[in-house]
């Protein structure tokens, strides 16, 4: 790699331009975060925030400009691609468990298939992890058993296992009821303490006031303001953020 | 089923129903004047042998074990051939995908007769002298002989058996493919990323969240296809091979008991695919417990 090698910084995007058929949905972002840090990005739909974090683990890919994880350069070979994967951790806002399995399956399907776990270690560690997420009880039932709520404090549980580098959270709370809201943000800020670095797309500006370390505003594909939340919330810059800021604040 | 009240209308229809069927039995009687004899038609099922002293499975009987052990096989290998072009199907690959693409098209927009035909005569005279069925059995001791004659039939009729049996599997492998095909493509595209985003390989996500999901989903219309295979397995009467139809045929000519043989042969196939029919609908049942 060349340029400036920072060990810090664990994900850095230089001119990434990605295209949906002719629909330009990423316009030269230039992102980079560093180990620990907690990034929160917001923006109206359609601005890109989900295609960008989505590129990072490849469940998108780029077409120009480079995407670097943990000194890997993301491309076309699919090997690596399963193995920078399972550094990512990754949550849904429609939860995505597998139906078929219990919640402690859930959780123990990644570290027994892909890192070897043996059956009683991954149960150990899937244990520890659901009760990180206060559902230990719950080991037993079927995601269509669980409330909203208690589904994505599995799923987060469910990614926690195959102990990433990296956290991306995508709208984790948006498909939950309000009353659900809390207990999810309340993991997601219990996990920020451990010192894990995590990306988030929400709109829970609650929650990013009190976990991020970087705020970070989309529209249009582009990444038109950043700044420490302080700053980003007392003296927004552009009048574009503000006026979303003032749209969402207002709830 | 609860009854529900009865109104006028279903009085009305009922007795239009009964109206039509005494019709047609009435037209039966006068105008083709036609002796009713049930007579012969028990002997066909079951015989008196003299040797053994009980009572031994005859033609009819025997007929319906064939068209069952064709049933069965059919499926199991058709299964097989359906589930890789399913999945093929949906296969990121071009020639997988086109081949299988291809493969379905041909079969499902041929008529099953010529299809059977063509393929009959083509397997006949080319695959199975490869096979080496005649002289596997040839070389076969007694004791394998029985196994093999459970499962497949008399010995002497094992090589038409077996090319009856691959035809129609060539043709259920079709539709099973596209059964299949709808059930992998039935299984939510998110469930694809959680598998990819815990760092499960394309194999391992097929096997641990896909196919497992998509199984679930593949049930019903296969039990339907098996149920569907019970029936279409009389069309290898044409090709002569010795299953209910095509015996129900013979005893029908040769003893001019058109009705009572066809009457009993079409109950006969009713028992077995309504069996199969609830036996399934339990099974389906029980499979879908823990899925919303």
């Amino acid at each position: 790699m060349t340029g400036e090698i920072d060990d810090d910084v664990i994900i850095l995007m230089t001119g990434v331009n990605k295209w949906f058929d002719d629909f330009h949905v990423l316009k030269d972002i230039d992102f980079s975060v560093r180990r620990g840090e907690r990034v929160v990005i917001c923006g109206p739909s359609g601005s890109g925030k989900s295609t960008l974090i989505r590129c990072i683990n490849r469940l998108e890919d780029h077409q120009g400009g480079g995407i670097v994880f943990n000194g890997v350069e993301l491309g076309e070979e699919t090997r690596r691609t399963a193995e920078i994967r399972a550094e990512v951790g990754m949550v849904f806002q429609q939860f995505n468990l597998f139906p078929h399995l219990t919640v402690l399956e859930n959780c123990t399907l990644g570290p027994m298939k892909v890192r070897g776990a043996s059956r009683a270690e991954a149960n150990q560690l899937a244990m520890e992890y659901l009760e990180k997420v206060h559902i230990p009880e719950q080991m037993a039932k079927y995601p269509s058993q669980l409330s909203g709520g208690q589904q994505q404090r599995a799923a987060i549980a469910r990614s926690l296992c195959m102990r990433p580098e990296v956290m991306l959270f995508d709208e984790p709370t948006s498909s939950l009821d309000p009353e659900m809201i809390k207990e999810v943000l309340d993991v997601m800020i219990d996990l920020a303490e451990t010192g894990m670095t995590m990306i988030c797309v929400t709109h829970e500006m609650g929650f990013a006031r009190t976990v991020a370390d970087k705020m970070i505003f989309m529209d249009e594909g582009r990444i038109i303001e950043e700044g420490p939340p302080k700053e980003f919330f007392a003296n927004t810059k552009n009048e574009r953020t503000k006026l979303f800021l003032g749209q969402i604040l207002s709830h | 089923m609860k009854l529900q009240r009865l109104t006028p209308i279903d009085f009305v229809i009922f007795a239009a129903v009964i109206a039509a069927v005494a019709y047609v039995f009435y037209r039966v009687e006068t105008v083709l004047v036609y002796n009713w004899d049930w007579s012969a038609i028990p002997n066909y099922l079951f015989r008196w042998d003299e040797a053994t002293g009980g009572f031994v499975p005859n033609l009819l009987i025997k007929g319906l074990a064939t068209t069952i052990r064709i049933a069965i096989w059919t499926m199991v290998v058709a299964s097989v051939i359906g589930t890789i072009l399913g999945v093929a199907r949906t296969s990121k690959r071009l020639f997988p995908r086109l081949v299988s693409w291809a493969y379905v098209e041909f079969i499902r927009n041929i008529p099953p007769v010529p299809f059977l035909f063509l393929f009959y005569f083509f397997i006949a005279s080319q695959i199975m002298p490869l096979l080496g069925i005649d002289e596997a059995i040839h070389g076969a001791s007694p004791g394998t002989l029985a196994v093999a004659e459970f499962l497949f039939g008399p010995a002497n009729l094992m090589t038409n058996f077996a090319a009856g049996m691959i035809s129609l599997s060539m043709m259920s492998a079709a539709y099973i493919a596209e059964i299949v095909r709808a059930g992998i493509q039935a299984v939510p595209k998110g469930q694809r990323e959680a598998g990819q985003s815990i760092g499960l390989s394309g194999i391992q996500l097929m096997r641990y969240v896909v196919l497992p999901q998509a199984i679930a989903r593949v049930v019903p219309p296969l039990a339907g296809q098996f149920i569907t295979l019970i029936k279409d397995s009389s069309l290898v009467a044409l090709i002569s091979i010795q299953e209910l139809s095509f015996l129900a045929m013979e005893i029908a000519i040769s003893e001019q008991r058109f009705f009572e043989v066809w009457i009993v042969t079409g109950a006969m196939y009713f028992i077995v695919c309504y069996s199969c029919a609830l036996l399934f609908g339990r099974l389906e049942r029980r499979i879908g417990v823990h899925r919303r």
